[in-house]
């Protein structure tokens, strides 16, 4: 199946208005916003590390909803149920990407701020934890016989859902040593002059985030299209095979 | 009454094939007691007995659980044999029935473990607990429930994939890490006598609820794993 020429041109503008705001953000993080006082430039890779945690626990919800999706219309409309498990595999590995890179750039902090490169606290076990779990879902679908990949892996993904608020309130209660929130109602706040380069960075990790995922979708949905074309080959090779 | 009916003669059928063939208790005692001597020569024991206090609670539970997951995936390779997993599809008895009765087994098994495996402990680390003991009647069935419960689901999960066996601790250790906490945190808490009745016993709570909450969750969704083709 060839992509539509507006939906290819559409990926290319969002690619491109993606590069431009990432971009911009750079600039104001790096250049821009003015140095904080206690931690000096070695702050800015809060630019980084911010966006990449809050949008590493937006995934994980579009993995839950696409896994519950595939399981309601894995009866009843077998190619809605494909589309979805398209989706749920995309948004897993871009959340394994995200938090990933939240864990490696809170490490490369944490060492020249903190003395250490890891701390058992609260929020940083569940990050780690959040990482293994999509992990193990990653793990799930490549070991898993082929037909049977949604299904066990829709399962797990509900487990892992159910976990993840587990995780944080058993731990919560247990350590807590990194930074208290800096936005919600425990939190200091920051300066308004940082807002820019938090807001930016923001945007553009986030559309960048929902580029790579719609990219691996349309990867994915490809490879079905093509599994599907091959199976009704051979279906059809067999039926002419002389009785 | 006749699903508690099935509940049961599931366990029944369970228990007498191990008794006929005592394969798993077997396997998961060694198992567990080799673990126990290998802990204790990575860490010595008698040396200072605050530390081994302090870490005998993990220790415990990690035997336990690499012991579980030995005997977790062969418990569901005697349903392979003869086609009786499609018999079990085929049945009109309710799937979770059949979960339940598994699940239900493994854990005697593990508690049997468990009991050989509390008072070897104690001998080996010279363990003097500080705190209640007889909280541990509460803390070691609840946290054994926690692993097993999750390692069955799983393990039937994994009954087609290749590499099964790899694939079980692979997929059951993140879900369980929550569980493992409390159950060591309350573990240690008894052993150390550090954390006063009311922090135990929230870790007891939580250890609670993480059960009920993942075993209606197993039984909900065990019917969609069984017939996943």
């Amino acid at each position: 199946m060839s992509r539509s020429s507006t939906v290819r041109n559409a990926a290319w503008l969002w690619f491109i208005a993606t590069i431009a705001v990432l971009v911009v953000g750079f600039r104001q993080a790096i250049f821009l916003v003015p140095t904080e006082e206690t931690m000096g430039n070695l702050q800015r890779i809060f630019y980084y590390h911010l966006p990449h945690a809050i949008l590493g626990l937006i995934f994980p919800y579009v993995n839950v909803v696409a896994s519950l999706a595939f399981l309601y219309w894995r009866r009843r409309d077998p190619l809605k149920a494909l589309t979805a498990d398209a989706l749920a595999v995309a948004s897993a590995e871009v959340t394994v990407l995200y938090v990933g890179i939240c864990l490696a750039s809170g490490m490369l902090w944490g060492k020249p701020a903190w003395g250490i490169w890891w701390a058992w606290d609260a929020r940083l076990t569940t990050e780690l934890l959040l990482w293994l779990l999509y992990v193990s879902y990653l793990l799930l679908r490549r070991f898993s016989p082929t037909g049977q990949t949604g299904t066990l892996a829709a399962v797990l993904s509900v487990f892992a859902a159910i976990d993840v608020p587990i995780v944080y309130m058993s731990i919560q209660w247990w350590r807590t040593q990194h930074p208290a929130p800096v936005f919600g109602p425990n939190g200091g706040g920051v300066d308004p002059r940082f807002y820019p380069a938090i807001f930016w960075n923001i945007a553009g990790w986030l559309m960048w985030g929902t580029f790579v995922m719609l990219f691996r979708f349309a990867l994915e949905r490809r490879r079905q299209l093509a599994e599907q074309d091959a199976a009704l080959l051979a279906i059809e090779a067999s039926l002419e095979t002389p009785q | 009454m006749k699903y508690l009916g099935h509940i049961f003669s599931h366990l029944r059928k369970d228990l007498r094939l191990e008794w006929r063939s005592k394969d798993a208790i077997n396997g998961m005692l060694f198992f567990a007691l080799l673990v126990v001597v290998v802990f204790a020569i990575a860490f010595d024991p008698t040396g200072f007995p605050s530390t081994t206090r302090q870490i005998s609670g993990g220790i415990l539970w990690v035997a336990l659980l690499f012991a579980s997951v030995t005997a977790l995936n062969q418990s569901w390779t005697r349903e392979l044999r003869n086609q009786v997993l499609e018999a079990h599809r085929m049945s009109p008895a309710p799937a979770s029935a059949l979960f339940l009765g598994k699940a239900l087994a493994n854990l005697l098994f593990v508690l049997v473990v468990e009991a050989v495996l509390a008072p070897i402990f104690v001998v080996f680390f010279n363990l003097h607990v500080l705190g209640n003991a007889w909280l541990f009647a509460l803390i070691l069935p609840l946290g054994t429930w926690a692993i097993v419960v999750n390692g069955t689901f799983f393990a039937a999960l994994g009954l087609r994939t290749r590499n099964r066996e790899l694939l079980l601790p692979l997929i059951l250790l993140p879900v369980s890490l929550p569980a493992l906490l409390m159950m060591v945190q309350a573990s240690t808490g008894v052993l150390t006598g550090d954390l006063d009745l009311i922090q135990i016993r929230t870790w007891i709570t939580q250890l609670a609820g993480y059960d009920i909450i993942y075993t209606t969750v197993c039984i909900l969704l065990f019917e969609t794993v069984l017939n996943a083709e």
